[in-house]
Formats: C-alpha cells, sequence, structure tokens
C-alpha cells in the first residue's frame, strides 16, 4: 500500500487540531462539523488498517521508516501488529464517538476539540511507534492535553486537584520508564532506539533483573497498577464527557501496551523475574478494585475503580506469560476501552440532563431515555464477563493464563466476577429502574439521534466480539504468536 | 434442512424476539400473537425431531450433530447435538414456552420486551441441552440468567418490601432477582474454574473428546495429586448445578425467585430452568467424574432426602399459595437428585439403569406439573389477587372447573397412580431402594408429607367454608386459561397410562451414554 496510511492516521488530528485554532471562535457549528469530519475520517482509516491488516502476513504492516535524527539513531518508524491494530482500531472508535457526543460542549469548543485532537494523535502514536523515542515522544504529547482538559473543561470541584495528581503521577512514571529505556540504550550499544533491533538484544540477566521493574512499572503507572492507581478515578470523574472515555478508553491502554512492547518484549527475564510479585499487585487490582468500585455512590467513581479492576485483569493476563494469557490480555484492552467508553458516555449524558452522578439520587431513567438504558445495561453485561459479550471472551483465556502459570491466582481473581455483577446491578437498578425522582423528573428527556448512533456503534462491537470472536481474535493471535516466538515460546 | 435443524430450533426463538421488538408497540394484541407464533417454530422444528429421532444411527449416540468454528484460539468450537436425554429436555423446553407466552397474554406492562425477553431465554435454555462443548455449555448456562433476573425485576409482583439492614428497604421483586442472579453467579463461579482447569489441563472443550480422555487423565496441579484436582473440580461442578437444582441447602433463593416472578416465569423456572442444574449432573458430572460421584454419592442422597423431607414440611408451613407450590419444587426435585445420587453409586447396574431413567422422566414430570401448578395459582391470583390461603376457602362451586384442573394438576403433583408423577417417582424408589435403602424408605416418608401439603393447598382454596368476599365475584377459567392447561393435563394422563413413549427415548440414552 502507497498511502502512508499510519502517519496520516497519527498527524491528521494534531495538524488538524492546530486548524481548528484558526476558525473563528464564535462559529461553533462549524468547528463542531470540523472536528466531527476529522473525528469520522480517523475512524474510517482506523478501520481500513484494520481491514487491511493480513493475518498471514509480515509482523509488521503498513511500515513506515525515515531518518530523523540519524546521529543519535532516532528514526521515524511506524508499523502496526496483531495487537496495536485492534487497538488502533479502539482509538478510532473512541475519538469517533466521544466527538459525537461532545456537541453540547459550550465552553470554548475550539479549544476544546484542539487539544482532544492532540490527545488523539499521541495515543495514534503511541500504539503504532516502532522507535522508542518515538514512542517516548508521542507518551508525552498525550499526556500533556490530559492536564488542560481537565483542568480548563473538568468538572469544577475537583478539577485541578485531579489534573494535577493525573499530570504528576503520569510525568513520574514516564520518567522513571525513560530512564529505564536510556539505560538500555546505552547498554545495547547499537546507537539505535529502534525496538525491533533492540528486541534483538540479549541484554544480561542481570541488568534485565536490574532495569526491568523501572520500565514496566513507570508505565504500568499509566495502565493503573495497584498502588499507583489512585490518579486514575479522579482523573476519570474530574473530567469532561469525551476526555473520560478517552482516559478510560484509550489512554490506560497506552500504559499496559507500553509496558508490554518496552517491558516484556525488550527484557524478557527481567520479566519472568519479576512477575510473580508483580502479578500479586495485580490480583490485588483485580479484587480490591471491584471491591471499592462496590462501595461508591457516584457513578463515575464505580466506573472509575472499575476500571481499575479491569485493567487489572490485562497487566495479571500480560504477568501470565503464557500464550492464552497474553490473546485474553490483549483483547481485554479492547473489550475494556470499548465498554468505558460506553459507560462513560452514557453517565455523561445523564449527567448533563440531571446534574448529578449520585445513584441514590437518581432512578427510573429507562422511561425517558430507553436507548441509553439498553446501552448501559450492555456495558454492564460486559463488565461482569457474561458470556455473549466480548468481557467473556477476553476475560476467559486470561484466567486459562492464569491456570497454567499461578492458579492460585485465578481461583482468588474470579471473585471479582460477582462482585462486579453485584455492583452492576446495584447501579442498573438505581439508575434506570424505579421512578424518576421529582427534582429531576422535569430536566429528564430522550438522548439525541447523534448520541444514539454514538452508543450503537460501542455497543456493536461488544456484542460483535462476543458472539463472534473470529472477527478479532485471530489478528490478536497472530500478533501474540510472533511474541511467542521471539520469546522463545509461551 | 436436517442438517441445520438443531441450530434451527436453537436461534429461532432469539431471531424472532429480536423482530418482534420492530413491531407497532401499541398493538399489545398483535405483539401477543406473534410472540406465540414465533413460539410455535421451534416447538413444531422440535417435534420434527422427535420423530426423525433415531439415536442407534450414530456412533456416539448424539443426533443432529452441528459444528462451526468458533473460539478457535482456545480449541472452543460451536457444536451442538442431541441425544434422548437432551432430546426430551429439548421437548420440554420448546413445549412450555408457548403456554408460558399464552399464559402471559395479560401482562400490559412492554410486552415486546416481555416477550424478546422470553424468548431469549428460551435460547438460553435449548442451548444448555443441545451444547456439546464445555465452554459453549457455560456461555448458554450464563446468559440464561439475564432475561430471568429481567423478568422478576420488571414483571414480577409490584407489592412487597423487603428489610434489609439498617431499616434499609428493597422492592421484593428487586431483592429476589439480585438474589438470584448472584447467588447463581456465584454459585457458577467454581463450575468457571474448574471449566477452565479442565481447558488448560485437556487443551480441549469438545465434550465427545472429554467423556473419553478426562475421567482416566492424569493431572497434577498446585502440587495435588490426580484424585485430588478431579475432587475439587468434581465439587465446583456439583455445587453449581446443586443451587440450580436446588438442592437443600442451597434452595433459598428459589422461593423469593418464584413468589415475585410473573406467572409465566414462574413456570418456565419451575419447568425448565431447574432442570438445567439436574442436566448437568447427568450430563457433565457422572461422566466427567465418575470415580469422584461414586465417592459423593453418599452425601447427595443424603442431602435429596433432606431436600424431599424439609422441603415438603416447609410447604405445608406456607399460607402463601405460590410459595407453597415453590417449595413442593425442592421436594419433587429431590426424588432427582435422589436418582442421580443412586446411579452415581451403582454405575452400570441394572438398579442404576432404572433410577437414572426415573430421574429424567421426573425431570419432565415435574416440568409438566409443576408449570400447570404455578399456572393455576396465577389463574387464581389475577381473580382475587391475593396468594394467601387464608384469605380463599370454599371456592370449589364458585370456579367448578378451574377446581377440577386444581385437584388433577394437585394429584399428578402428590403422585398419584395412573397420573405422570407416580411413574417416575415409583422408578426412582425402585431404582434407589437397593442402593441406598435407608434414605429410599425415609425419603417415601416424606411422600406422606407431600401428600400433607398439597392436600392443604387444594382443602384451603377449593373447600371448607366459602369466604363471603368472593361471592359473586369471581369466574371460571376462560378459555385462553383452558387452552394452557389443555396440554399439560393431556400429557399428565397420556405419561400416567403410557410412559413408555418417552421412556423408550430416555432408556436409550440412559443405556448408551451410562451403560
Amino acid at each position: 500500500m502507497d498511502l502512508p496510511i499510519l502517519s496520516i492516521i497519527v498527524f491528521l488530528p494534531i495538524v488538524s487540531g492546530f486548524a481548528l485554532l484558526l476558525f473563528p471562535s464564535e462559529r461553533r457549528d462549524l468547528i463542531y462539523r470540523f472536528a466531527l469530519a476529522v473525528a469520522f475520517i480517523c475512524f474510517v482509516l482506523s478501520i481500513a488498517v484494520y481491514i487491511g491488516f493480513d493475518i498471514e502476513g509480515a509482523r509488521f504492516q503498513f511500515i513506515e521508516k525515515y531518518d530523523w535524527l540519524p546521529d543519535l539513531g532516532i528514526s521515524y518508524h511506524v508499523g502496526v501488529d496483531g495487537i496495536s491494530t485492534p487497538l488502533v482500531l479502539l482509538t478510532g472508535i473512541v475519538i469517533f464517538t466521544g466527538v459525537i457526543i461532545s456537541q453540547r460542549i459550550d465552553d470554548r469548543p475550539r479549544e476544546f476539540f484542539a487539544f482532544l485532537f492532540i490527545l488523539a494523535s499521541g495515543v495514534f502514536g503511541v500504539f503504532v511507534a516502532l522507535d522508542l523515542f518515538g514512542l517516548f515522544f508521542f507518551y508525552e504529547i498525550a499526556v500533556f492535553p490530559m492536564y488542560l482538559l481537565i483542568a480548563l473543561w473538568g468538572w469544577k470541584e475537583t478539577r485541578e486537584y485531579a489534573a494535577m495528581k493525573l499530570t504528576l503521577y503520569l510525568f513520574i512514571g514516564s520518567v522513571v520508564a525513560l530512564v529505564g529505556a536510556l539505560a538500555m540504550y546505552f547498554e545495547a550499544g547499537i546507537g539505535s532506539f529502534d525496538m525491533l533491533a533492540l528486541e534483538q538484544i540479549n541484554f544480561s540477566l542481570g541488568f534485565q533483573q536490574l532495569w526491568f521493574p523501572f520500565v514496566y512499572l513507570g508505565f504500568a503507572v499509566l495502565g493503573g497498577i495497584f498502588p499507583f492507581h489512585n490518579w486514575s478515578p479522579d482523573g476519570h470523574v474530574a473530567a469532561p464527557t469525551a476526555v473520560s472515555m478517552f482516559h478510560a478508553g484509550v489512554l490506560m491502554k497506552l500504559g499496559a501496551f507500553a509496558a508490554l512492547r518496552v517491558g516484556i518484549l525488550l527484557m524478557p527475564e527481567g520479566a519472568a523475574y519479576h512477575f510473580p510479585w508483580i502479578i500479586a499487585l495485580t490480583l490485588v487490582n483485580v479484587v480490591y478494585g471491584a471491591f471499592i468500585a462496590m462501595n461508591q455512590t457516584d457513578l463515575k467513581y464505580m466506573i472509575g475503580f472499575s476500571s481499575v479492576s479491569h485493567m487489572g485483569l490485562v497487566a495479571l493476563g500480560f504477568a501470565t506469560l503464557t500464550y492464552d494469557g497474553f490473546v485474553g490480555a490483549s483483547l481485554q484492552m479492547v473489550s475494556h476501552g470499548v465498554m468505558t467508553a460506553l459507560f462513560f458516555a452514557v453517565v455523561g449524558m445523564i449527567y448533563d440532563q440531571s446534574h448529578t452522578r449520585q445513584i441514590p439520587e437518581l432512578g427510573g431513567l429507562m422511561k425517558v431515555m430507553p436507548f441509553a438504558g439498553v446501552a448501559f445495561i450492555i456495558g454492564g453485561l460486559v463488565s461482569m464477563g457474561m458470556p455473549g459479550f466480548s468481557g467473556f471472551i477476553a476475560e476467559f483465556p486470561i484466567f486459562m493464563g492464569a491456570w497454567a502459570s499461578y492458579p492460585l491466582v485465578a481461583i482468588l481473581a474470579v471473585v471479582s466476577i460477582v462482585i462486579t455483577a453485584a455492583y452492576v446491578l446495584r447501579a442498573v437498578g438505581g439508575v434506570f429502574f424505579g421512578d424518576i425522582p421529582e427534582n429531576i423528573k422535569d430536566h429528564m428527556h430522550d438522548i439525541t439521534a447523534s448520541e444514539k448512533l454514538a452508543l450503537s456503534i460501542l455497543a456493536v462491537v461488544l456484542v460483535g466480539v462476543g458472539v463472534l470472536p473470529g472477527v478479532m481474535v485471530p489478528m490478536v493471535e497472530s500478533g501474540v504468536a510472533w511474541m511467542s516466538a521471539l520469546l522463545g515460546g509461551l | 434442512m436436517e442438517s441445520y435443524l438443531l441450530s434451527t430450533i436453537l436461534f429461532s426463538p432469539l431471531i424472532g424476539g429480536l423482530l418482534l421488538l420492530f413491531l407497532p408497540g401499541a398493538n399489545k394484541d398483535l405483539v401477543r400473537r406473534a410472540a406465540l407464533v414465533v413460539s410455535l417454530v421451534p416447538f413444531v422444528l422440535t417435534l420434527v425431531a422427535w420423530f426423525g429421532f433415531d439415536a442407534a444411527s450414530v456412533a456416539d449416540g448424539f443426533r443432529y450433530q452441528e459444528q462451526y468454528t468458533w473460539y478457535e484460539a482456545i480449541n472452543s468450537s460451536f457444536h451442538i447435538g442431541v441425544d434422548g436425554l437432551s432430546m426430551s429436555m429439548v421437548l420440554l423446553t420448546t413445549l412450555l414456552t408457548p403456554l408460558a407466552i399464552l399464559a402471559s397474554f395479560t401482562i400490559e406492562e412492554k410486552p415486546r420486551v416481555f416477550f424478546f425477553l422470553f424468548l431469549a431465554l428460551e435460547t438460553g435454555m435449548l442451548g444448555v441441552f443441545m451444547s456439546l462443548d464445555l465452554l459453549l455449555f457455560f456461555v448458554f448456562w450464563e446468559i440464561g440468567l439475564v432475561p430471568m433476573y429481567f423478568l422478576i425485576d420488571q414483571w414480577g409482583n409490584k407489592k412487597g418490601e423487603r428489610e434489609l439492614w439498617n431499616g434499609m428497604k428493597m422492592a421484593s421483586r428487586r431483592y429476589a432477582s439480585f438474589k438470584f442472579m448472584v447467588y447463581t453467579m456465584a454459585g457458577s463461579l467454581g463450575l468457571l474454574l474448574a471449566i477452565q482447569l479442565l481447558g488448560v489441563l485437556s487443551g480441549t472443550f469438545d465434550l465427545i473428546v472429554l467423556f473419553q480422555t478426562w475421567p482416566d487423565l492424569n493431572v497434577t496441579i498446585l502440587g495435588l495429586d490426580t484424585s485430588q484436582v478431579k475432587a475439587i473440580a468434581f465439587w465446583a461442578f456439583a455445587l453449581a448445578f446443586a443451587i440450580k437444582v436446588p438442592i437443600w441447602p442451597f434452595h433459598t433463593w428459589l422461593p423469593d425467585a418464584h413468589t415475585e416472578a410473573p406467572t409465566a416465569g414462574s413456570m418456565i423456572l419451575a419447568g425448565v430452568l431447574l432442570k438445567l442444574g439436574a442436566y448437568g449432573f447427568l450430563r457433565l458430572v457422572l461422566p466427567l467424574y465418575p470415580e469422584q460421584a461414586q465417592a459423593a454419592a453418599g452425601v447427595l442422597a443424603l442431602l435429596a432426602t433432606l431436600a424431599i423431607i424439609f422441603g415438603a414440611f416447609s410447604a405445608y408451613a406456607q399460607d402463601d399459595f405460590k410459595r407453597l407450590v415453590a417449595y413442593s419444587s425442592v421436594n419433587h426435585m429431590g426424588f432427582v437428585v435422589l436418582g442421580i445420587a443412586a446411579a452415581a453409586y451403582a454405575a452400570g447396574t441394572e438398579s442404576a439403569t432404572i433410577a437414572l431413567n426415573g430421574a429424567v422422566l421426573q425431570m419432565f414430570n415435574h416440568g409438566i406439573s409443576a408449570a400447570g401448578m404455578f399456572f393455576l395459582v396465577g389463574v387464581i391470583y389475577d381473580r382475587t389477587h391475593t396468594r394467601d390461603l387464608n384469605e380463599m376457602g370454599g371456592l370449589f362451586p364458585l370456579v367448578p372447573v378451574y377446581g377440577g384442573l386444581l385437584i388433577l394438576t394437585s394429584m399428578a403433583s402428590l403422585g398419584l397412580p395412573g397420573l405422570n408423577g407416580f411413574v417416575s417417582e415409583f422408578l426412582v424408589v425402585r431404582g434407589a431402594w437397593p442402593i441406598f435403602t435407608l434414605f429410599t424408605a425415609l425419603s417415601m416418608l416424606g411422600l406422606l408429607f407431600t401428600g400433607a401439603y398439597v392436600l392443604k393447598g387444594v382443602a384451603k382454596t377449593l373447600h371448607g367454608p366459602l369466604n363471603e368476599v368472593w361471592k359473586g365475584k369471581l369466574t371460571d377459567i376462560n378459555r385462553r386459561e383452558l387452552l394452557v392447561m389443555a396440554p399439560l393435563v393431556l400429557l399428565m394422563l397420556w405419561l400416567g397410562f403410557w410412559p413408555a413413549w418417552l421412556l423408550d427415548i430416555i432408556n436409550q440414552a440412559v443405556v448408551a451414554f451410562f451403560g
């Protein structure tokens, strides 16, 4: 394929973001339509990459490589494999649906969409980067707009606190990871940041044992690993809807993805050495996160902590260092991304109308917004790992991987499923059934057609992957198979 | 056509249910009729399958097999097929669903969604009976919970509150549906783990393969040896199914769920859903864990006996008619478990075969009579708006036809010779007697109490002094309701006089599968 499709996906949003700033600020309609068009193109291109990816083909496809700073061994090198392709699709889905439901942003929409697009470029960039420097570059591009988006457009009560907390956590994490990455660069001695070249270096065991925790945990902070997860629910709650969707849906995956790509793949022996205790952390994520979620009355906090729990399953899957675990964890990234995007979208719609997110203050919304209710229920069923939905397809192999390596972990982690069921049912019952409280009754109305479209796109993915795992699993498997070969068998 | 027969039966309710959602919601009559028509499709196709059923013609005993790629990454495929055991359960399901839908014609609230959930539930239940893949079994096993949860939660009994801790209150139907869902899901966690373990250790989920390989496979994990691992996996399976049956003491979700469920929901809950648990024992536990099942048979038999006795006592103690019938399910399903326990203990013997035949027949029979009983309770509730037995009394002269049907169904439930319940309970007792003499004897004593509570129900509603409130207010059973009861009554009589048509097919499967 001659079209540099990945570069277009990566740079289209950021260029459009800057272009948006040139628009006259009072032309809100025009700004929104332009943003929507850009997001739609990203969405279509990400589908094109997904369909164009040849499962039988090479490990990395759509490769582009140009020298950037040749003296330092830095190049612009991008490509996607069977694991990053679904994540690119996920990002395309979330940016499109996120922009759709942001129609009612009335505070400086121009700047809002500009920052959102810069964020999207950063996220796309991390997923396709094959150069370590490029990966960090895009990673920072993704983190920085988050601060502004939350601090300026967030929930007034906590936005400054949450934005600061999030940024500090993530920057510290990435600095720690960067130190590890530089150590690898110098240890390798080939004068290159190219990850495919670094994969071939067999770092000494001692080096790996020393540096793996830096790189892995540095990135895993963004993946919400216990005990560094605390920034995440606060960030979710404070962020405006589209940013929450991005944050939980895509941004947390960056952490898990980078931890896999830079940590596990470059230092597999270090991973094997440290995972026995790291898996204990992920277990805490999974079970403790679910318990905390059950204790929340604020819908956004509930979903925030459920993300901690579900992202724990991703980390757990990778930490099993098994084929099944890798397949499951990769699927879980997509499944969870779409699911939380759906959750936050619905919660945003409710909050816009009712101005409350407290479960006890809501009720009976099925009567006024049945479409949103059904979508939320689908998300809930995914969340509790109900068969027939993508969550089950993703979680089942993770547990099989855990059985194969740490049986006890599988047995303990499974408790989270029933706890999840309990809090999901409670939220569904409390928000959508019963009677609508008098004080919000007059404010509530059905969601708009475009909002329904956004929710439909998300729900279709969740059900589609759940009923026909063949639409995504073979692609993920091809990615995992290459990794397995690289690591000498999983 | 034959090659897609099963998958058509399996998915026609779901697809038809989805189509229902596109009908105009205002025209409730149209929705109801359409739902009925949709539910008749799988029934008719099941009859086609039933009459074309010839188990001897295939090597592994499963007819109409279909297999498609599904979840290749973990070696699970969409593999379905039926033997006599599953065939009879499929027939029960596809027969009861149209009747339950006909019984729900009075539903005024969101009938489209109601019938959609009902039909989705049918697909879930049929899937469990047809699955020849362990993972697929679990998929359908869990998915059926969702529609049932919403049926109870949304269309359940509107009245009533349940006091929780700290003076917190909750609508009864919400409490019941939540308990049903979480109880069953929690029970299934062990099953889920054990299925994963099986998959990891054997590398396949295909049941036809697992039946051959798993019982002899040597497995070690976590430093435990084969027998310990299998014992743990066995208990994980057994617990999940025990909760569903339900076996005493895991039955407490059942009276709540039944009491709050809409009439049709109770019919299906008692008629089919409880059978899923017993079916799990027969299809998975006995063949996969013959040794462990044998070791645990005594415990199972004891619990079954307790279920029979306590179930009967509890039923007798109820003043709520629906709760009485709900506890009677615990009592009757006890016989199914007793038969299974006996067969597990003495696998391969003639008594075991008889007990198994009895257990499967009892599953079918209880499905028929429990659905009938719940429907009749619903009929009287629709008229009196109370289920309190003390507020009824002497209704026989007011509703003579209804009274006759109630007595007949009660007698079938009680096990009167000549009606269906007698045959199956006799077979279970006959089969179990030489194996667990004491437990069987106690269970037969339990039958006395069965008689007591059944008669209590009949006497309190129909006989005694007429409660004057109802004079002139009650109408007899109407034509639609008669239409629901007619097939059930017919089957009660037919199975009582000539059970061979069903027993032959069951026996064939039992001999082939457990022989």
